[in-house]
């Protein structure tokens, strides 16, 4: 029977959270909410706090300060064993006992969660996986790959309501990563609220409904779209066969079109004698065109029009240097 | 949502024990332990050896010996056949948990219902069960042998009520001592060697009280053996009480002391 809630109460809620190792903070006043059904994306260099935010909130390890929910239930010490109940965390490390075979490894935890059909969960856990047919297979044997998809199968045994992954596919080659890739994909779809931490960034904007980004604070959070356009202007590029005569007289006052310059860190455009231009624009779908007719108008040969595309990378950048330099 | 308080949040301790899962952690170990070279050897060679050195005293002793050093060596005898509770079991408890945190295991189990008087009771148990039918076993290979081979009246002189009857009541006691003591360091340690040698010592304790009747320093009378009894009986009740204690989670996931 699955544990997924169904009422509309966030799958994890957190509140001025915070947790200190003596005198190092690990993070701090960290506020966000995860509804359900969400794959939330969790970002940050190493040593941001990713890991420790886990283990509290997989109650692991204690708060210093601040107040959550999580699974629907406040995170108190009476708490600890209902809530893990309700969730699952599949560790960096996938933690096997490499002696005993891979069905074994599953009987045990499902026997931990005191799963009444655990032959059937265990089964279905490796039917998820794709490891069918290495159930019989020691630990030992298997790849680092393998390995984590036995770790996910464990994970995904008591059916949780919301499933930790710490950067599951660290360590693996692209295939694998793929693979696993493909796996969370697949919990999406069946409404398992990921939070999902990493520090691939092409992963978690694949994935992730939305992304923080921890450095000890939390940095920012939203869809990965939203912070892109709350960091970074939008602009189209312009290159032509030739240098325009007169750009000012082509882009000033196109509409949707804020500003433009002659993009200098084009380093071939002078070299093979090309024009590139970049448009700051407040709406691309009206300047895009109107850009286009200015061109033709001015006998421009227009050799590509596009709109800039930063990726989540370019943000999580941004943040993390301003961190940086903020710091020194 | 509700103020957190700074007590460690896996550490709630509502409702009973719960035996599926303390049976679960039992099954495991011994899957584990059978799988595991090192502990299978030492829990092979330490009660050969345990078992051999009383064979042959006992066989070496001549049927006109003494009374007083037949009744010595018949002591010392059976002292080493509590040996072999005691030190067999430091292997595998001394094991039990910082073996879980090299092999990484440490951090999916926690994360999982399971209490931490579960665990631990767990594996005690399975330190426990295997111990007590190593160490029967020897005891009755050490009889029938004994039986079979050794002079009659040294046979009589093992095969006395009141010694048969301590060898079995004090062999679980003295093995639950170990074992707590084994679990207890595996807790504190980040380092399974060093748990083992610390663990083997730690289960001598005892041993040094049954080894001042073997040479006649206590004299064993049933008054005090019963108190002996019962003092170990309470020790190895409340054994998992005590190791719970020590039992910091935070620690043991991240190598630091809950603050």
């Amino acid at each position: 029977m699955s544990t997924t809630l169904k009422t509309t109460s966030p799958a994890l809620a957190v509140t001025g959270l915070a947790k200190r190792f003596g005198p190092r903070t690990a993070f701090s006043d960290l506020s966000f909410q995860v509804d359900q059904g969400e794959v939330f994306g969790f970002l940050g260099p190493n040593g941001a706090g990713k890991t420790t935010t886990v283990r509290t909130l997989g109650t692991l390890i204690a708060p210093s300060e601040g107040s959550a929910t999580v699974a629907g239930l406040p995170l108190t010490p009476a708490n600890g064993i209902e809530i893990r109940k309700r969730i699952s965390i599949m560790p960096e490390s996938p933690g096997l006992y490499l002696r005993l075979t891979v069905a074994e490894n599953l009987r045990f935890f499902a026997g931990l969660h005191e799963l009444p059909d655990a032959k059937d969960r265990i089964d279905r856990a490796l039917r998820a996986v794709n490891l069918t047919d290495r159930a019989n297979d020691p630990c030992r044997s298997l790849s680092k790959g393998l390995r984590q998809r036995v770790g996910l199968a464990r994970a995904l045994l008591n059916d949780p309501s919301v499933l930790f992954l710490d950067e599951p596919t660290s360590g693996l080659d692209p295939v694998s990563a793929r693979e696993v890739h493909e796996l969370i994909d697949g919990l999406r779809r069946r409404g398992v609220t990921i939070f999902l931490t990493t520090h691939r960034l092409a992963e978690a904007e694949r994935l992730c409904d939305r992304v923080a980004i921890l450095n000890t604070t939390l940095r920012t959070i939203g869809r990965p779209d939203e912070l892109r356009d709350q960091l970074f202007s939008k602009t189209l590029g312009v290159r032509t066969a030739r240098p325009l005569a007169d750009p000012a007289a082509v882009f000033t006052g196109l509409p949707g079109v804020e500003s433009w310059r002659a993009d200098n860190s084009a380093g071939d455009s002078s070299d093979d004698g090309c024009g590139s231009y970049v448009l700051g624009v407040t709406d691309p779908d009206l300047a895009a065109p109107a850009a286009t007719r200015a061109l033709v108008a001015a006998d421009a040969d227009v050799l590509s029009l596009s709109q800039s595309q930063h990726s989540l990378e370019d943000v999580y950048l941004q943040l993390i240097d301003t961190d940086g330099e903020t710091a020194s | 949502m509700s103020l957190i308080l700074t007590r460690r949040p896996g550490a709630g301790r509502t409702g009973p024990l719960s035996r599926p899962r303390i049976r679960a952690v039992v099954r495991k170990e011994i899957q584990d332990y059978r799988r595991n070279r090192f502990i299978v050897v030492t829990m092979t060679v330490m009660p050969v050896i345990f078992m051999i050195l009383p064979v042959i005293d006992t066989f070496a002793l001549p049927s006109d010996v003494a009374s007083s050093m037949l009744t010595q060596r018949v002591g010392l005898s059976l002292l080493y056949m509590l040996i072999v509770p005691a030190v067999t079991p430091a292997a595998i408890s001394a094991y039990s948990v910082v073996g879980e945190r090299e092999q990484g295991t440490m951090e999916p189990v926690l994360t999982t219902p399971l209490r931490t008087e579960e665990f631990l009771i767990g594996k005690a148990l399975a330190a426990l069960l295997p111990t007590l039918a190593i160490s029967y076993g020897v005891f009755g290979l050490f009889l029938l042998l004994t039986e079979l081979f050794a002079h009659p009246n040294v046979a009589t002189a093992v095969f006395q009520g009141p010694l048969l009857l301590a060898q079995v009541l004090f062999t679980p006691l003295v093995a639950g001592w170990s074992i707590w003591a084994g679990i207890a360091i595996s807790a504190r340690s980040n380092d399974v060697r060093v748990a083992q040698q610390l663990s083997t010592l730690a289960s001598l304790p005892p041993l040094a009280v049954t080894s001042l009747f073997s040479f006649g320093v206590l004299t064993p009378t049933l008054r005090l053996a019963l108190i002996l009894a019962a003092v170990l009986l309470v020790v190895d009740s409340l054994g998992w009480r005590a190791v719970s204690a020590l039992f910091d989670r935070e620690r043991l996931v991240t190598g630091r002391r809950a603050s």
